[in-house]
């Protein structure tokens, strides 16, 4: 109820969002999660800039997602490039870059990926065992 | 026969002798090779598909092996040298003699989270990041940041009292002492470990920090008092799982070697100190 109030207060549209990010990109990093975390729209769909990076969250379904994965899972991209996720038993997530902490949704896991990687770029998605 | 010790014991010649190994298998390679291994299984183990390195009964199995695996690398190069155990329990902050500048570093500094003294210091120029999941190429820690404690000796001893190896359904979900020791349920040991430690630590290509083998020779000795503490039981699931490694079902990569082949540490090594009742046996 509170939520959902405050959420029609800042707005939804993406522009509202895109906003909201870089303002909060200026705060520390908790903060910046906290004023960050809005529902995405339809069905899971994200397109957001947080900390000054794009991430764009994309339902499972669609997509190849490296061929040794239950489909279903969502395609996370930080600047057009994928991040390896994964889903837990209980419902939480992990990521590559986290890959020993749990995260409530997708969103969260990308947002933490972002504090993570500090600025930079991730490497191209390599299927299980790597290039080497 | 190869004795593996704590590593606040260990003797500056030691250390010396230890750091230079790994720096030589970064050198010819064969480093990176285990890093990529892990990387490959910790993406490819799922709660709901296979499962073998990681979020399953095998976890300390499969990550034995993989230790002794490693440890016999090094010591093609020093027949001397044996994995240390890093006691978490007892060496819990930043200023522990681990991190010193003879012997891994200390945490990274605050602006890019880079480990700018000791041997594995990108500046030193000998340990580049080379099996990676984004673009930087040095050894990075944040000790402390991701999560403010260590486990404890209670939660340690906790977890040590459970006296069932594992439950269905076998994965990050279970309850038993692997998934508690794993820590993807309870107080969270092995997993908080990674995630204290920072950096490539809290990612799956973890093993980029030389730290990965110590923190895994503890947890490895911590199955060792599991099983002196509780000598009844024994690994699960026992046959006839699917996508589960049972006790005598052979384990990836190697393919040779099952569960039931690792179970006696001391075939391979002993620790500077046993577990009571295992020295007893
Ligand atoms: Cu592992
Ligand atoms: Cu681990």
């Amino acid at each position: 109820m509170n939520k959902i109030t405050r959420r029609q207060a800042l707005g939804t549209t993406a522009g509202a969002l895109t906003v909201l990010g870089l303002t909060a990109a200026a705060t520390s990093a908790s903060a910046a999660s906290a004023s960050a975390a809005t529902t995405p729209s339809a069905a899971g769909t994200v397109d957001e800039v947080y900390q000054g990076r794009r991430i764009q969250i994309t339902p499972g379904g669609g997509g190849h997602h490296g061929g040794h994965h239950s489909p279903g899972l969502p395609t996370v991209r930080i600047d057009g490039r994928e991040l390896h996720v994964m889903r837990n038993a209980d419902g939480s997530w992990i990521s590559v870059v986290n890959h020993y902490e749990t995260y409530p949704d997708p969103a969260s896991l990308a947002r933490a990926a972002v504090r993570e990687l500090q600025g930079a770029t991730l490497a191209p998605f390599a299927p299980m065992g790597g290039a080497a | 026969m190869t004795v593996r010790k704590n590593q606040a014991a260990l003797t500056p010649e030691e250390k010396r002798a230890f750091t230079a190994a790994l720096l030589e298998l970064k050198r010819n390679g064969s480093y990176d090779r285990f890093v990529t291994t892990h990387n490959g299984f910790i993406m490819g183990d799922t709660d709901s598909g296979d499962r073998v390195g990681h979020r399953s009964p095998s976890f300390l199995p499969w990550h034995r092996r993989f230790l002794l695996e490693f440890e016999a690398a090094l010591q093609k190069v020093d027949p001397a040298v044996s994995l240390p155990y890093w006691d978490w329990t007892t060496d819990r902050t930043a200023r522990s003699s681990l991190w010193a500048a003879d012997f891994l570093g200390g945490t990274g500094r605050a602006r890019d989270g880079q480990v700018l003294e000791g041997p594995f210091s990108y500046a030193a120029g000998k340990w580049n990041i080379n099996v990676r999941v984004d673009g930087r190429a040095y050894l990075r820690r944040a000790l402390g940041t991701g999560v403010a404690e260590l486990p404890t000796k209670a939660e340690v001893d906790a977890v040590l009292s459970m006296p069932v190896y594992d439950m269905a359904p076998w994965n990050s979900a279970s309850n038993g002492f692997r998934n508690h020791l794993e820590g993807w349920r309870g107080a969270n040991l092995h997993n908080r470990v990674h995630v204290w430690v920072g950096g490539q630590m809290a990612t799956g290509v973890s093993p980029n920090d030389p730290v990965f083998w110590m923190h895994h020779a503890f947890v490895d000795k911590l199955w060792a008092e599991w099983q002196a503490r509780n000598p009844k039981s024994t690994y699960l699931p026992a046959a006839g799982t699917p996508n589960v490694v049972d006790l005598g079902d052979t384990m990836r990569p190697w393919n040779d070697v099952t569960p039931a082949d690792m179970l006696d540490h001391r075939k391979f090594y002993t620790f500077d100190t046993e577990p009571p009742a295992a020295s007893q046996r």
